[in-house]
């Protein structure tokens, strides 16, 4: 059965968003530091002259140090991700008719499906799907508990080899089924030789981008189609009071897995952060952008002057080498834009580095960046290099790099369960029940991120938003719902 | 055909929002935050006013009792979503700080109308997705409209009049907040006054009433045209300013989103 493999690992994968790292690449060595929050704490001896001047510019902005936010772009940089996953498993839900079609076919790990049967009593159901929804999560409990024993014993071969099959079927397998399912829905013919070639071009990429190397977007779009493919996965087999009792189950997990002392994930984290590694790329999604900072250090700049005329300077001393990538944009918002922009040009070596640091934060899936240097440089004061490899020891010879990494990281498994609920939700026909579920659950992801921005620690993102979303699907299905339709009916508007 | 009205109509009733949307909102992040949060408080107006609306039982047959106290409520929200933004002003403020200019207030902190406007886009767009996007899904077909001696102009009339309830919600958005701000309460009592109005002509609507739709749109865009005025006026505009604006049109703009 190759569902096991990939349905036990995923969602055990649920979330946690966390904060703060700060890396830096010196003269093309990689090496790796953790530095904490404040940037004070960064005490390296040979950068003196560099701290001094942070320390100087950073004294004007200290109080906004202590207040350092995700900014409301953060919060975008998630929202569209979450939004697209959403909206793809929607959009299948109500085009393809196979994936709401219950044709016999579950999960083995969910046993009883007499609910599905029109003359069920609720009795029945509910023991069955409480029962279902507990087989479920113990084989999550198990395999994040395997996936934390592998992890703390380093068997990193294994777990990679676990994650390289596991995406391996859903690239591949759940990926064909899903061609399949749209051909036919639409009844379009398709010879054979053309889908394997599709399909191994399509596997093949995903494959390199999420575990070897690859531009960042296109990590990304592979993350949120093998999100949206599970979350499909499980509507398809999942019965149907089965899955609303695993989402609500998955919520407690959620919280406990993170936020106990001795909870699977936070362990995971905190191993992870002892041995200032990455977590495993194929299960988080990153927003990530890494910021390539030109701390300048030569002497003749005065000290309070705005950093962007240094880092134009820089750019231009350095012939070529640095890209100002953003320079073209004033205000923060617009910067979205140039990130992608910057994430095609950075070449397969940013996605790399993108791994390897990773590392120095508090939870396994998801992580906020959150680092001083945000508060000093403006996106149009980053310069984004645009060629690692050879970018000089010399070009740089009396500057400092500094690498920056912000950006929200969610786990995949977020990305799962809010598909899932928005795409049960909408399986049901009516979309103002799906437009409620999407709010809901952008609220609740908001306000996830306003408790990290207060906690700056890992976090479950799963349950507000999935508490919310749940609230917000009942709710408005049994009683918004008549209320609508009897309004729009009669054409009376509120 | 129904393909075709579909898309008609989708375009009638979001286009301009959409457009809004996307040449005001959709590249600053602050505003989409709180765009999708004041969806969400239109949202728990809803709920409450369909509470209400079940749990009354007798007079669930009809819709007049259920659309008075649900615009009450869509207002009440209204102000608590204003209290909620004036008192989460500082944390906008920092929130929408992404490094640079620390100490320079942003606009859209410093200009209220911009989260007035944001705030009033939201519920409008909520709002008409949630009056429309069930119609607009039954809309693609398969069937016909006015073969048992409905109007055919059933759907056209739905989109003008969401159309209609999305900008008239943007406009109300920025008086209701301007007046709170300049403590003018009266334009308050218009808002209410003017939604109550608004939304008790689109009973005309109604099947046992004939379907007059002209009795209801027209006095409907009428409205409109006024809150457009209104709303104009409180974000600082007047005669004098569009004449300036265009006559001088390098030297003197006037930002009055």
């Amino acid at each position: 059965m190759n569902r096991e493999d990939s349905d036990g690992e995923i969602p055990s994968e649920t979330t946690r968003l966390m904060s703060d790292s700060n890396t830096r690449e010196e003269n093309g060595v990689l090496s790796v530091e953790t530095r904490p929050i404040n940037r004070h704490g960064n005490d390296r001896p040979q950068r003196e002259r560099q701290q001094q001047q942070q320390r100087r510019e950073s004294e004007n902005v200290e109080d906004e140090e202590e207040t350092l936010q995700y900014g409301a772009k953060h919060v975008i940089m998630l929202f569209v991700p979450v939004t697209l996953c959403m909206a793809v498993v929607v959009a299948t839900i109500s085009s393809i008719s196979f994936y709401t079609l219950k044709d016999g076919a579950y999960l083995i790990y969910t046993p009883f499906h007499d609910e599905d049967l029109p003359d069920t009593n609720t009795g029945t159901k509910v023991w069955q799907s409480l029962a279902n929804a507990f087989i479920l999560l113990g084989v999550v409990i198990v395999m994040t508990i395997i996936l934390l024993v592998l992890y703390k014993y380093s068997c990193y071969k294994v777990i990679h080899g676990w994650l390289i099959i596991s995406s391996l079927l859903l690239l591949f397998l759940f990926a064909y089924l899903y061609l399949w399912a749209i051909l036919q829905a639409y009844n379009v013919p398709m010879d054979y030789i053309s889908v394997a070639l599709l399909m191994w071009n399509f596997g093949v990429l995903g494959m390199m981008c999420i575990h070897w190397k690859g531009p960042l977007l296109l990590q990304q779009g592979y993350l949120i189609t093998i999100c949206a493919l599970m979350s499909l996965v499980f509507i398809k087999y999942l019965p149907d009071w089965t899955l609303w009792v695993v989402l609500g189950v998955m919520v407690v997990w959620d919280l406990v897995a993170v936020l106990c002392p001795k909870g699977p994930l936070r362990m995971l984290v905190e191993t992870a952060q002892e041995r200032r590694e990455p977590i495993f790329p194929a299960l988080i999604y990153s927003s990530t952008i890494m910021w390539q900072t030109v701390m300048a250090a030569d002497g003749d700049q005065p000290e309070g002057q705005k950093k962007k005329k240094k880092s134009k300077r820089m750019s231009e001393d350095s012939d070529g080498v640095f890209e100002n990538s953003s320079s073209a944009v004033q205000n923060t918002e617009c910067a979205s834009d140039s990130d992608e922009g910057g994430f095609k040009d950075r070449s397969p070596r940013a996605r790399n580095r993108n791994v390897e640091f990773n590392n120095s934060t508090s939870s396994t899936q998801a992580r906020m960046m959150a680092n001083a240097l945000t508060n000093q440089d403006g996106p149009e004061d980053r310069i984004q290099q645009r060629n690692n490899n050879s970018s000089g020891n010399n070009t740089q010879a009396d500057t400092d790099e500094e690498q920056e990494e912000r950006g929200i990281k969610l786990g995949l498994g977020d990305f799962i369960f809010y598909g899932v609920l928005v795409g049960k939700a909408s399986s049901y026909g009516d979309w103002n029940t799906t437009l409620a579920c999407f709010v809901a659950i952008l609220i609740g992801l908001c306000f996830t991120l306003l408790l990290l921005a207060m906690y700056r620690k890992a976090l479950p993102a799963l349950p507000i938003s999935i508490t919310f979303g749940l609230v917000f699907n009942f709710a408005t299905k049994e009683l918004v719902k008549p209320f609508m339709d009897s309004l729009a009916s009669e054409q009376v508007y509120i | 055909m129904t393909l075709m009205e579909f898309f008609g109509c989708t375009f009638i009733a979001f286009g301009p929002p959409f457009g809004l949307f996307v040449f005001t909102i959709a590249r600053d992040p602050l505003r989409v935050i709180v765009l999708i949060t004041s969806c969400f408080f239109w949202l728990l107006a809803l709920l409450l006013s369909s509470i209400l609306w079940s749990a009354v039982v007798p007079l669930k047959q009809h819709l007049a009792f259920g659309l008075v106290f649900s615009v009450l409520f869509q207002e009440l929200f209204r102000f608590l979503f204003y209290k909620m933004l004036r008192k989460a002003d500082e944390g906008l403020h920092k929130v929408s700080q992404q490094g640079q200019d620390q100490h320079v207030t942003p606009k859209d902190i410093s200009n209220k109308h911009i989260m007035a406007y944001v705030s009033g886009l939201g519920f409008g767009i909520i709002s008409g997705a949630f009056s429309l996007v069930n119609v607009l899904a039954d809309m693609v077909g398969p069937g016909t409209i006015g073969i048992k001696g409905d109007s055919k102009y059933f759907f056209l009339a739905s989109a003008f009049l969401t159309l209609c309830f999305v900008l008239l919600h943007t406009f109300w958005g920025i008086i209701f907040f301007n007046a709170f701000d300049k403590k003018r309460y009266v334009y308050v009592a218009v808002v209410v006054a003017s939604h109550m109005l608004v939304s008790c002509l689109t009973l005309l609507n109604q099947k046992h009433n004939s379907q007059n739709y002209l009795g209801s749109i027209i006095p409907a865009y009428i409205v409109l045209v006024i809150m457009a005025g209104l709303a104009f006026y409180h974000a600082g505009g007047s005669i004098k300013n569009v004449k300036a604006a265009c006559v001088f049109n390098r030297s003197n703009r006037y930002d009055t989103n």
